[in-house]
């Protein structure tokens, strides 16, 4: 059960894991709806999706994206795996670890990527720098970790994930 | 004092690099003494494998080397297990195997011929030079004090409690497994601290290297999620600790899934579930951490709570349905014995009967880390003092590991390198708040500490620099501890674990050395005298000799995957020769080896192990084998006279005492291991006969004779011989040449 936890989660609303929360100060105010205090669940949900499809930059938003078809892919191959059985376990496993190795790897670029923009303020990022309780922490957390590192890490763990994965099809 | 020179060696830019290169050399310099330290047995005796499954890995080494990976890596073995075989490429870890061959291979590549053996004699040297290394680093990434990591480092290369597992010749898995599982985690420590993907993945890469030399991966399996498990608890969550976490976990779990013997474990088996459940839980709190992101803290609370008790309720429904289906296996038995000690001697006693799975006695804490050991609780308390990321690991680990090493004796190995840190990180603080008039006599007299194996004369400087009496008392009694500790690790490595127990040595009384090679010679001559497919049979512990120094197919091994068949094997030592003779034919014997320590006073021989064979054939057939046959009314195991019925008529004692008493006047012969008198008369044996004793006894070879050429049974033929001499001779060699058709 937890596999299929795992993928599902973060499938929710959106399939995004990180750092916004530099937004959350700001972006309240001016927000298409403003929530009351007690507002039902559905209706915070909405309004984080609305949130969330306003103040994403676009680079992310395609990230995001690719992780969504990544929650796709895996979900149909566990769908498979459970209606139709495990026949070729192996394949069946290699494929949906790929698929959950790189969603994580997808989502440690994000919170990577996205936490160096909003601290520097620049790029696609409208977001102004304001100094949130997240994005003090965020901006210290991944300290030291450039763009260009960032996507050279993800480069070098896609591959051996990918390698691993071949290796293990069968 | 002569401090100006040291000052500008030490200040500014030129003292970094001094004090780099003054690293780099106690660096080297511990290293060469923990490979030295190592030596003493092949000095002693000479380059030869150790002890028991060592043996088994030479062979699968030489196979590997002779028959190449893709052989190997499909190796079915039909000389070990007859007449099973064993599918041995699928049921080891391959990390050491495959090691050893590159290692030959880049050697050869060079130019430089080296025996096979001789690697596998030094491997395990070699790498614990590399953990002191690494145990450098993991303890720099824990202390700014830039002596804590060389004082571990040097605890580390000569610390007992390690050395038991890595002398010259113990080519066991454990050799690289601890470089590995320091080496791990140290990546995993920088993963967490810089949260990039890179360590992250070099962390699951070595992980992956580690699961394939050593079961003891499931340490690491279970340690790394519960540290992140603990920081979430601590509200620590950070994108470093996602990062980290799920890049080692997508990966690690890919990289242990290529192992063949572990195959589907980490998903299937429970000891594997804990690092699933936190890489969920990992993806949850993310999740709504980005989520708070967007809305103030009450909706956000009404979130929580609702979407928690539904991912809750589907994860419990969930884990209740898989168990009740059956995909996920129960937990493995080994595991049930770390929490109860107990379990083990009642449900599996196969696992009961080996002696490093005993629980520690507290003297052995003592004797295998000396002052380290009381030095450790006020390392764990150091971490608490500065609690970030790293330390709550120091914790955690020190825990974990102190509980299994009470448990069982082989886990003191995981125990040491948390225990070298923790006093490292000791040490090092007094040092630096006792020593600190200065940075030039500071440094130099750290390294002079850290190097104390290694540079006894340049010690008595810095007793004088200080001219505070605390100070010099301070600095002294440490030195005096750490003078101690080399001394005390130099003892117990030359005289505790410093013994193949293939060759053992013992002195005369004009002190002398007597070399007793019982082992090799009985191996030695069924190798010569053998034909090479005579299946031998002997307790599991020599099976893996057998087979690696004799090459001779064994029935049972160290491998120990089958119990059914070593309870076959303990039913036959137990019980008479009527019951035991049919099985021996069953299993095509032709040779029977016992070893027997009675004629020496050697303590590890099959009599004393013989109450764990009845054991296990009792757990497989409760109604034939009873252990309770074996003692006297008075509840009492003896060999003498009082002896029971049961136990004068097993094959094992009848094989041990077979004319033992001709070596000594009538009524005289003793059994100086358990020291008693022995029966006037030797045990008959009328279905085996002797075949070879070596010099000193301990290996006793018996042949199993063929059917009788009249159809009588074999009790009869002795009867009948013993009355007619000249009929005797001939039987023989009528037999003999029936055996060589």
């Amino acid at each position: 059960m937890a596999p299929k936890r795992a993928v599902n989660a973060p499938s929710a609303p959106s399939p995004s894991t990180s750092a916004f929360s530099s937004s959350a100060s700001t972006t309240l105010s001016s927000g298409p709806k403003t929530l009351s205090a007690n507002s039902s669940v559905p209706d915070i949900a909405v309004h984080v999706w609305q949130q969330y499809l306003t103040t994403t930059p676009q680079r992310t938003l395609l990230l995001d994206a690719f992780m969504a078809f990544l929650v796709l892919v895996g979900g149909v191959q566990f769908a498979y795996c459970v209606l139709a059985g495990n026949y070729p376990f192996n394949a069946f496993l290699s494929g949906f670890c790929a698929a959950v190795g790189q969603f994580v790897l997808t989502a440690s670029l994000r919170m990577q990527t996205s936490s160096v923009e909003g601290a520097s303020g620049k790029g696609a990022s409208s977001v102004p720098v304001k100094a949130g309780k997240g994005a003090v922490g965020r901006g210290k957390d991944t300290d030291g970790v450039s763009h260009e590192r960032a996507f050279a890490d993800f480069v070098f763990g896609s591959l051996i994930l990918h390698f691993f994965c071949i290796n293990f099809i069968n | 004092m002569a401090e100006s020179p040291v000052d500008v060696l030490l200040k500014g830019s030129s003292g970094q690099s001094t004090r780099g290169l003054l690293k780099v050399i106690i660096l080297v310099t511990i290293a060469a003494a923990a490979v030295s330290s190592r030596l003493f047995s092949v000095i002693r005796f000479e380059s030869i494998i150790h002890e028991f499954d060592p043996w088994f890995n030479f062979r699968a080494t030489k196979y590997l080397v002779q028959n190449g990976f893709y052989d190997f890596w499909d190796w079915f073995d039909d000389r070990t297990w007859h007449p099973l075989g064993r599918v041995t490429g699928g049921t080891l870890y391959p990390g050491l195997m495959v090691t050893s061959g590159v290692i030959y291979h880049i050697l050869r590549f060079l130019t430089i011929p080296v025996d096979i053996r001789n690697i596998c004699v030094l491997l395990a040297p070699g790498f614990s030079g590399l953990t002191a290394l690494a145990m450098y680093l993991l303890t720099n990434e824990m202390s700014s004090s830039p002596s804590a990591g060389l004082l571990a480092a040097a605890f580390m290369g000569i610390t007992p409690g390690y050395i038991s597992r890595s002398v010259a010749g113990s080519y066991d898995n454990e050799a690289i497994a601890i470089f590995l599982l320091v080496f791990t985690f140290f990546l995993w420590i920088k993963a967490v601290k810089i949260g990039s993907i890179m360590w992250g993945a070099l962390t699951a890469l070595f992980y992956g290297y580690m699961v394939s030399a050593w079961g003891g991966y499931v340490f690491i399996t279970n340690l790394i999620p519960l540290h992140i498990f603990v920081l979430l608890c601590m509200g620590r969550y950070s994108s470093r600790l996602y990062i980290s976490y799920t890049t080692w976990y997508a990966l690690g779990t890919l990289a242990s899934m290529q192992i063949p013997f572990v195959g589907f474990l980490p998903i299937r088996n429970s000891d594997h579930m804990s690092a699933l459940g936190v890489f969920g839980l990992l993806q949850l709190v993310a999740f709504a951490d980005f989520v708070r992101g967007f809305i103030p803290g009450k909706q956000f609370q009404r979130l929580l709570t609702a979407s928690i008790i539904l991912t809750a309720g589907l994860a419990f429904v969930g884990l209740v349905v898989l168990t009740m289906s059956g995909v996920i296996a129960p937990w493995s038995g080994r595991f049930y014995s770390l929490w109860d000690t107990g379990y083990a001697k009642i449900h599996i006693p196969i696992i009961a009967s080996v002696s490093e799975h005993q629980p520690t006695a507290w003297p052995s804490f003592f004797f295998d880390l000396n002052f380290l050991i009381w030095l450790f609780p006020a390392g764990v308390y150091m971490c608490f003092r500065d609690l970030k990321d790293e330390h709550v690991f120091v914790i955690i680990y020190s825990v974990l590991a102190s509980y299994f090493a009470g448990v069982m004796v082989r886990l003191m190995l995981t125990l040491t390198p948390i225990v070298c840190v923790a006093a490292a990180l000791v040490l090092s603080y007094i040092l630096d708040t006792y020593l600190k008039i200065s940075s030039g006599p500071v440094t130099r007299g750290r390294s002079n500490e850290d190097a104390s194996e290694g540079l006894r004369s340049a010690r008595t400087p810095e007793v004088g620099i200080t001219s505070y009496f605390s100070k010099a008392a301070t600095t002294s009694s440490i030195i005096v501890y750490l003078l101690l500790f080399v001394a005390h690790c130099t003892w117990v490595t030359s005289n505790a674990y410093s013994s193949p127990s293939v060759v053992l040595a013992s002195r005369m009384p004009d002190g002398s050395q007597f070399i007793i090679d019982d082992y090799r010679e009985a191996y030695y001559w069924l190798r010569q005298n053998t034909p090479a497919n005579a299946k031998i049979m002997s307790w599991w512990d020599y099976g893996y000799q057998i087979g690696g120094m004799a090459d001779r197919p064994t029935l049972v091994d160290n491998n120990t995957w089958n119990n059914t068949h070593i309870a076959t094997v303990g039913k036959a030592m137990s019980s008479r020769e009527e019951v035991s003779y049919p099985i021996l034919r069953q299993h095509d014997v032709d040779y029977v080896l016992v070893v027997f320590g009675g004629l020496l006073g050697y303590s590890g021989d099959d009599i004393n192990k013989f109450l764990w064979m009845v054991r296990i054939a009792e757990g497989i057939w409760p109604d034939e084998v009873k252990e309770r046959d074996f003692f006297t009314a008075r509840g009492e195991y003896r060999v003498d006279d009082q002896a029971t019925p049961t136990m004068r008529n097993s094959l094992m004692y009848k094989m041990s005492y077979h004319n033992y008493n001709k070596l000594f006047p009538t009524g005289q012969a003793t059994d100086r291991v358990r020291g008693t008198k022995l029966p006037a008369e030797s045990p008959q044996l009328s279905t085996l006969e002797e075949a070879f004793t070596s010099e000193n006894w301990i290996i006793r070879i018996y042949k199993v004779k063929d059917l009788d050429n009249f159809g009588r049974d074999h009790s009869n033929a002795v009867a009948f011989d013993k009355g007619n001499k000249r009929k005797k001779a001939t039987k023989k060699k009528g037999a003999r040449l029936l055996r060589s058709e």
